[in-house]
């Protein structure tokens, strides 16, 4: 976690950007001057920023920010009108999202999307990628339909494990769709885990989710960030901004407003005015 | 091969050493599901033989009925069966059935009686082709919502019936072999259905001579008094319940796989399955096209029997009523598709014109009252009257069937099941490869 860099130190800032341009392991997600319109209202208005390998970024700003179709853009949900997005070394803008999927980047929705007739288990073994029973030949024919099984047998060891790491093993023969609001969000994000990602978009994670739930929910995530993987969150949780993201970016009307440690969001007074309404100064 | 093919349960626990091929085809679905099952074609078979008993039919009318009945309900969960695959499973929302249906009937009436490719080759091919037309139609399902999709699939179908019924595709030729459709009337020719290869020694002839396999097989029916018709009728009856067993089997180990998987996750929300990074446009194409290819298979099996290659076959109608079914049996389920397919092609489809039947010849009709008035001059023919329109009160009848079920069961008979879509048991953790 280096990155402190702001738009207070836009030499700072300019200069990291440099050296991930050269060193591109260095930054995982790299977005460039993103842009997108709704008909007359600019969603995306040239949105820049970098997320380093390992760490909880969040990504904050009042209603209409264009958080979320920054999400949309980056995961292939909607095409940009404009700019980049590159992710570990490689520009995936326009691909289509289960192409960017494949790559390692996933993400969850703002509400809760489960597979409401499909049970829990069925939701979180649908996520692995490429598995041999997806072909139609080899989950049909006899003599192939062995492999299919064998592999489903190991797949529904990890989902188990997966299902007790999120603690909703329990409801493992449910339908989806009789899951809580917060046991749903819990549910996707094992269903992202089961996926294998690098890295994972986490829209409002803890919209709706319970205290003790919340809990658990960030534990989780910083037991996975020590494994290794990264993550970037939509949240309207200060608090949990705070105490749990760094760095932190800060989106108004469109566009970045600055990126930094969460101390330095906390003060900065156009995060304030922006929160607070009132006009900002470019 | 894996000693694990679906579930297991109580029937294949008991399963040492190599599995036979009975307990792999039980494994396939719970033994329960084919009982449950069995006792619905039980149970309507007793409906049918009480009422053609007080009926007053004989032998030979009894056996008659059940073997049509059994051809309804077959033919009826063929269909369903496909429709379930794409439907049920992947939410496609395809009411072009009886498109899919007249192109693989047509296929196989030109490939083998026009063109004169042997019978099993025209139908392996008229499969592939009807498959090709439903990847075709699939191509916008890409794009479009299910609604739209609806509306594509049966504009084609209604464009594959006009063409198929049009003066001016009637005769076409290609090298000097005629491949005209035959415009309202149908080709010319007789396709024969497949048991008639059985029985006969030239089955294309219209008047056909029994093989040796023929002559000894209607001789069993001999001491019971059933005519040839009958005998055929009851060899083809049980041609047809394999025929329903294969697709069952074929589209239970489709259901259940990971690829059944990814369908579900289409028909519950496509943009999930996209950002699990599912490529669902490859998944919906082969749902449609085996779906489809199933489709015309079934339509070989039906009209080659009974209806014959004639346009009209293929209207819209035949399409609702194939909705209807797994409406009833519960969208999402194979086995509940199967129950569906028998309990609307027995009850729905074949009851009313039975009760019809037995009724008229009860009553013998002194009197066959031919408007409405001369229906109440009295009971009898007030009864002959209203039977008489029973076929056409079908439809009625099948609406007010559907108003219940939407309002008591809208999840059909069998729609609130899980099926679980794995080739493995998910909850058995422990339940390893045996």
């Amino acid at each position: 976690m280096t990155t402190t860099a702001t738009d207070e130190d836009v030499a700072t800032d300019e200069d990291s950007r440099t050296v991930t341009d050269e060193n591109p392991d260095e930054a995982i997600l790299q977005v460039t001057n993103l842009q997108k319109r709704f008909g007359g209202v600019v969603a995306v208005d040239g949105v820049d920023f970098e997320i380093e390998p390992g760490t909880v970024t969040g990504l904050i700003g009042p209603n209409g920010a264009g958080k979320s179709t920054t999400f949309d853009l980056i995961t292939g949900v909607q095409n940009a009108d404009g700019g980049q997005v590159v992710f570990d070394g490689t520009a995936i803008t326009g691909r289509r999202p289960e192409q960017i999927a494949n790559r390692g980047l996933v993400r969850t929705f703002q509400i809760a999307r489960e597979l409401s007739e499909m049970t829990v288990l069925e939701n979180v073994m649908l996520a692995p990628p490429h598995q041999l029973g997806e072909s139609l030949w080899r989950s049909v024919l006899p003599g192939f339909r062995g492999g299919v099984s064998d592999q489903e047998a190991e797949l529904r060891e990890e989902a188990w494990e997966t299902l007790e790491f999120f603690a909703i093993d329990h409801l493992a023969g449910e339908y989806a769709g009789n899951l809580s609001g917060g046991q749903r969000k819990l549910l996707e994000m094992a269903r992202v885990f089961m996926t294998d990602p690098d890295m994972i978009l986490l829209d409002e994670p803890l919209a709706g989710v319970n205290p003790t739930l919340e809990e658990r929910l960030l534990d989780r995530i910083h037991e996975l960030q020590s494994q290794g993987y990264t993550f970037l969150l939509v949240e309207h949780d200060m608090d949990v901004v705070m105490n749990h993201c760094d760095p932190v970016i800060v989106m108004h009307q469109g566009k970045r407003l600055m990126q930094g440690a969460p101390e330095a969001v906390r003060q900065d007074e156009r995060v304030l005015e922006a929160y607070l309404g009132g006009e900002v100064e470019q | 091969m894996s000693e694990i093919d679906a579930p297991a349960d109580d029937a294949t626990s008991g399963a040492e050493g190599e599995q036979s091929i009975r307990d792999r085809i039980w494994a396939v679905a719970s033994a329960s599901d084919i009982r449950l099952i069995a006792v619905t074609l039980l149970a309507i078979y007793a409906i049918f033989l009480f009422l053609g008993i007080v009926g007053g039919l004989d032998v030979n009318g009894l056996y008659s009925s059940l073997e049509r009945v059994t051809f309804f309900a077959a033919v009826y969960a063929l269909v369903v069966l496909a429709l379930n695959l794409q439907w049920g499973y992947a939410g496609l929302f395809n009411i072009g059935v009886a498109g899919f249906m007249a192109i693989g009937l047509y296929s196989m009436h030109i490939l083998t009686v026009q063109i004169g490719l042997p019978y099993p080759v025209g139908a392996l091919v008229a499969i592939l082709i009807t498959s090709l037309f439903g990847a075709l139609v699939a191509l916008p399902a890409l794009r479009l919502r299910a609604d739209y999709l609806a509306i594509v699939t049966l504009a084609f179908a209604e464009i594959v019936r006009s063409i198929l019924g049009s003066q001016r595709f009637a005769e076409l030729s290609l090298g000097g072999v005629d491949i005209g459709f035959g415009g309202a009337t149908g080709p010319d020719g007789v396709l024969p259905d497949p048991v008639k290869f059985i029985l006969y020694e030239d089955p294309y002839s219209l008047r056909p001579e029994s093989n040796a396999f023929g002559e000894l097989y209607f001789s069993l029916f001999d001491p019971f008094v059933i005519d040839d018709s009958t005998a055929e009728g009851i060899l083809y009856a049980l041609f047809l319940i394999v025929f329903v067993g294969l697709f069952y089997f074929l589209l239970v180990r489709t259901g259940n796989s990971p690829f059944g998987r990814v369908l579900k996750a289409i028909r519950e929300d496509e943009t999930v399955a996209n950002a699990l990074g599912k490529d669902t446009r490859k998944f919906k194409i082969k749902a449609f096209a085996l779906g489809s290819a199933l489709m015309g298979l079934a339509a070989i099996l039906w009209y080659t029997k009974r209806g014959g290659v004639t346009p009209t076959n293929f209207e819209p109608e035949i399409t609702f009523f194939i909705f209807v079914a797994l409406i009833i049996g519960g969208a999402g389920s194979n086995t509940g598709s199967v129950i569906g397919g028998i309990v609307f092609g027995a009850l729905l489809f074949r009851g009313p014109v039975f009760v019809e039947r037995i009724i008229n010849r009860r009553l013998e009709a002194d009197a066959d009252p031919t408007t409405i008035f001369d229906a109440f001059t009295g009971i009898d023919p007030f009864i002959v009257y209203t039977t008489d329109n029973l076929s056409a009160l079908r439809v009625v009848l099948l609406g007010v069937v559907l108003i219940i079920l939407i309002q008591r069961r809208p999840e059909g008979l069998l729609g609130n099941r899980k099926e679980i879509a794995s080739s493995i048991d998910l909850e058995d953790r422990t339940g390893g490869e045996n």
